[in-house]
């Protein structure tokens, strides 16, 4: 273990010392670049490939798993702190919402070269945001497990339930499944994931009027809480991380989790067994339905509205040249699947890959959708905790929902 | 003091706390009473690398105009705090008609976020507060008691849990009781149930916060009253010993009402404080379980990502006016003896 570290210590310091002079320069001549992004191995690829490009312009950046409490504060200043900001189809909603990033039409034109189209977000025919990587949740298995007791690769989330039961009446696992049920974002985003699955709709057609108190939500809740029964007792307090621990002691045989996590389920660190009997596959269907019981993400760059046209001309230049760099999707083909130019798909990919195959619905990008999110993080726990029915769960989720989306004018 | 000079002594910290507290409490109150305007959304064109739909968004130029006008929102007087997620009167008053017993009124209404919070807040300050004064003034008896030598070590021992900042600490006792850590795998061992779980049960959970809240605020109690003590003076309690009392008839008849103005000293902060209980409900990731007043405020500023102003502010008001009719029968009592003090 220690020496695997102190490699990757070594490496990453030659790659700080020799690393950027293998990116060409842009020749950036003034402005300032500052960029905020979430905190995983691909989002630091990606800023680190732009800075080699930075030249002479000013360069900072804040990794944070906490972005989304930074992001709408520090774009709403003015000038705003952030020059950039590295976003996600759910966060860049609220920035929308309040007009905090401007349109990238003309820079797109003038030094957006080798650039994708498909790569373009376009709302309302303006290009608000570029995209560089995609991003789902999927299923995750142990084959040495599954061989030994004949069971099948699951493709749905019925068979996940049958196969996680067998698992733990041969006694090799007490709690075989696991995702991340954290109460809050993470167990709103599994609802929405199941919710999706079984072709729920959030809305009614064309208002922010909630409909998830119906036969599909219920039906949603209830699958929810027979895997919770599989899973580790703690499951309200294991976000993404935590149930990433779960499996590299060996406790869990099948698990949801995002791909953007592969990378590091699939290195060199933790128990080589189990390392090697980790597999990907896309993500599980639900109730017969044919679409994923998932949501398609992309991670993209967007820039804000409240700072200099130099420093958005600089800072676009510079992620610009990472947004359509084969160089660097050539070195980190297993830290992400890349949407840029020139990527070929890994092992580690399989599961965006099949997801999109299996036609996944992307996050619903709606103004009011944050505003459920929060509401059914808190209002499903205590249905899972066995305090009250699904439908009493599902009026808590619509009525704090309404009060919310009432306050902040939606309805 | 003359008043005079008690004037111009305490005007810095008069002006600062004008500053820095008062101004943000009124600015917070005025906020409360606004709620954002009604959005206006049209009907767009989106595409993504996973295709092209028919979305809505916010009409940006309609809406700014409408902001420009009226930054502050739109004025919505006492809308908030009796909306669904903070007083839920309506909902209340519809509870009452519909439910047949008074038990099933009172399900309802618990099962509300505002009064679902109230609910562990006053628990939390219930069990904790008095259980502090009581352990931090038995801690301070004990340690009055024990020779010199070694008392300057057993000091630093006992205040440790305060000095530990609070989310590391219940960071560390989270670990601890997990399924796998030293305390819950010892648990499950003890109680012969491998699936205990101090962190699943709702009761638990509750437990577990409480036993933390008592062991990171007794070394404030223990300190204040240490230091009490060495003001008691001796030739009473000599004279009691003379006369045969006991050693609680000791602490009972004369430390006691010595530093009895301390005991409502450490009450009232220990009571504030416990009012405001939030970090170890980060740190036990207990969100799903134990939700405080603080807990509702901070997940309205940051845990959406959208962030609702009005509602955070409504709960802070109203958490101010909740310590205040908490604190008033000792602050009136205080006042009261200040008074015939006179």
């Amino acid at each position: 273990m220690r020496e695997t570290n102190m490699k990757k210590i070594l490496i990453s310091l030659l790659f700080l010392l020799f690393g950027n002079s293998a990116y060409a320069d842009c020749n950036i001549k003034s402005g300032s670049i500052n960029i905020l992004a979430n905190d995983f191995p691909a989002l630091r690829t990606f800023v680190e490939t732009a800075k080699g490009c930075k030249g002479s312009a000013d360069f900072k950046v804040t990794h944070s798993s906490e972005h989304n409490k930074i992001a709408v504060p520090a774009l709403t200043a003015n000038p705003s702190e952030f020059s950039a900001r590295i976003a996600a189809n759910s966060s860049i909603v609220p920035l929308m919402n309040q007009d905090l990033i401007r349109p990238l039409d003309d820079l797109v034109k003038k030094y957006g070269k080798g650039i994708q189209d498909s790569q373009l977000i376009t709302i309302d025919g303006k290009i608000m945001a570029v995209a560089f990587m995609a991003n789902t949740q999927h299923l995750y298995y142990r084959e040495d497990v599954l061989k030994e007791l004949g069971i099948a690769v699951p493709k749905t989330y019925e068979e996940v339930v049958a196969a996680s039961e067998k698992i733990r009446a041969s006694g090799k696992m007490q709690y075989p499944y696991a995702a991340a049920y954290k109460a809050g974002w993470n167990l709103a985003e599994e609802f929405v994931n199941m919710y999706i699955g079984h072709g729920g709709e959030f809305f009614k057609a064309g208002t922010a009027q909630p409909s998830i108190n119906n036969a599909k939500g219920v039906a949603t809740l209830n699958m929810l809480k027979k895997l919770a029964g599989l899973s580790n007792p703690d499951y309200l307090t294991h976000d993404s991380e935590a149930i990433k621990v779960e499996w590299e002691s060996g406790n869990v045989a099948l698990m949801t989790l995002w791909a953007s996590r592969s990378g590091t389920l699939l290195d060199d660190d933790g128990d080589a067994k189990i390392t090697a009997a980790t597999k990907l596959t896309g993500p599980a269907t639900v109730a017969g339905g044919n679409i994923p019981a998932a949501t398609l993400w992309w991670d993209g760059f967007t820039l804000a509205k409240n700072r200099s046209d130099a420093d958005a001309e600089a800072t676009f230049r510079a992620l610009a040249h990472a947004a359509a760099n084969k160089k660097m999707v050539a070195d980190a083909a297993d830290q992400a699947v890349w949407l840029i130019e020139g990527f070929k798909p890994g092992p580690k990919s399989i599961g965006v890959i099949e997801a999109v195959k299996m036609k996944a619905k992307p996050y619903p990008m709606l103004p009011q959708m944050g505003l459920m999110h929060g509401a059914l993080g808190s209002e499903i726990v205590e249905f899972l905790q066995g305090k009250e029915s699904a439908e009493q769960a599902l009026k808590d989720v619509e009525a704090a929902y309404m009060s919310k989306a009432k306050e902040q004018g939606f309805l | 003091m003359p008043n005079k000079t008690f004037f111009w002594f305490f005007l810095p910290t008069g002006l600062a706390m004008i500053l820095f507290i008062g101004l943000p409490i009124i600015s917070t109150g005025i906020q409360s009473f606004y709620a954002q305007h009604d959005q206006v959304v049209k009907e767009v064109k989106k595409c993504d690398p996973f295709g092209c739909t028919v979305s809505i968004v916010v009409d940006q130029e309609k809406t700014s105009k409408i902001r420009e006008e009226k930054p502050l929102g739109k004025f919505n007087g006492f809308g908030t705090y009796v909306d669904r997620n903070h007083l839920a009167i309506e909902e209340i008053g519809k509870f009452w008609n519909e439910t047949n017993t008074f038990g099933e009124f009172v399900d309802q209404v618990t099962n509300l976020p505002f009064y679902k919070a109230l609910i562990f807040t006053l628990t939390y300050c219930l069990f904790v507060t008095p259980n502090v004064l009581l352990l931090g003034f038995i801690i301070a008896l004990s340690l009055n008691a024990v020779t010199r030598r070694i008392r300057g070590p057993l000091i630093f021992g006992t205040i440790l849990p305060m000095i530990v900042t609070p989310l590391v600490g219940s960071l560390v006792l989270f670990w601890m009781i997990d399924a796998e850590g030293i305390i819950g795998a010892n648990l499950q061992m003890l109680m012969d149930d491998p699936y205990l779980s101090l962190k699943s049960s709702k009761t638990l959970t509750w437990i577990t916060i409480i036993i933390y809240g008592i062991w990171h605020h007794s070394p404030f109690a223990f300190v204040v009253f240490y230091a009490a003590l060495q003001t008691v003076p001796q030739e009473p309690v000599e004279a009691a010993i003379i006369d045969g009392a006991s050693r609680w008839q000791r602490v009972r008849h004369i430390v006691l009402p010595h530093i009895y103005p301390v005991v409502t000293f450490v009450a009232l902060i220990s009571l504030m404080d416990n009012f405001r209980v939030f970090e170890p409900i980060i740190g036990f990731s207990a969100e799903g379980s134990a939700q405080s007043l603080s807990w509702l405020i901070y997940d309205n500023l940051v845990n959406e990502e959208v962030i609702l102003f009005g509602s955070a502010a409504a709960t802070s008001m109203m958490t101010i006016v909740g310590i205040a009719i908490l604190l008033a029968p000792v602050l009136i009592r205080t006042w009261k003896e200040f008074r015939t003090a006179r």
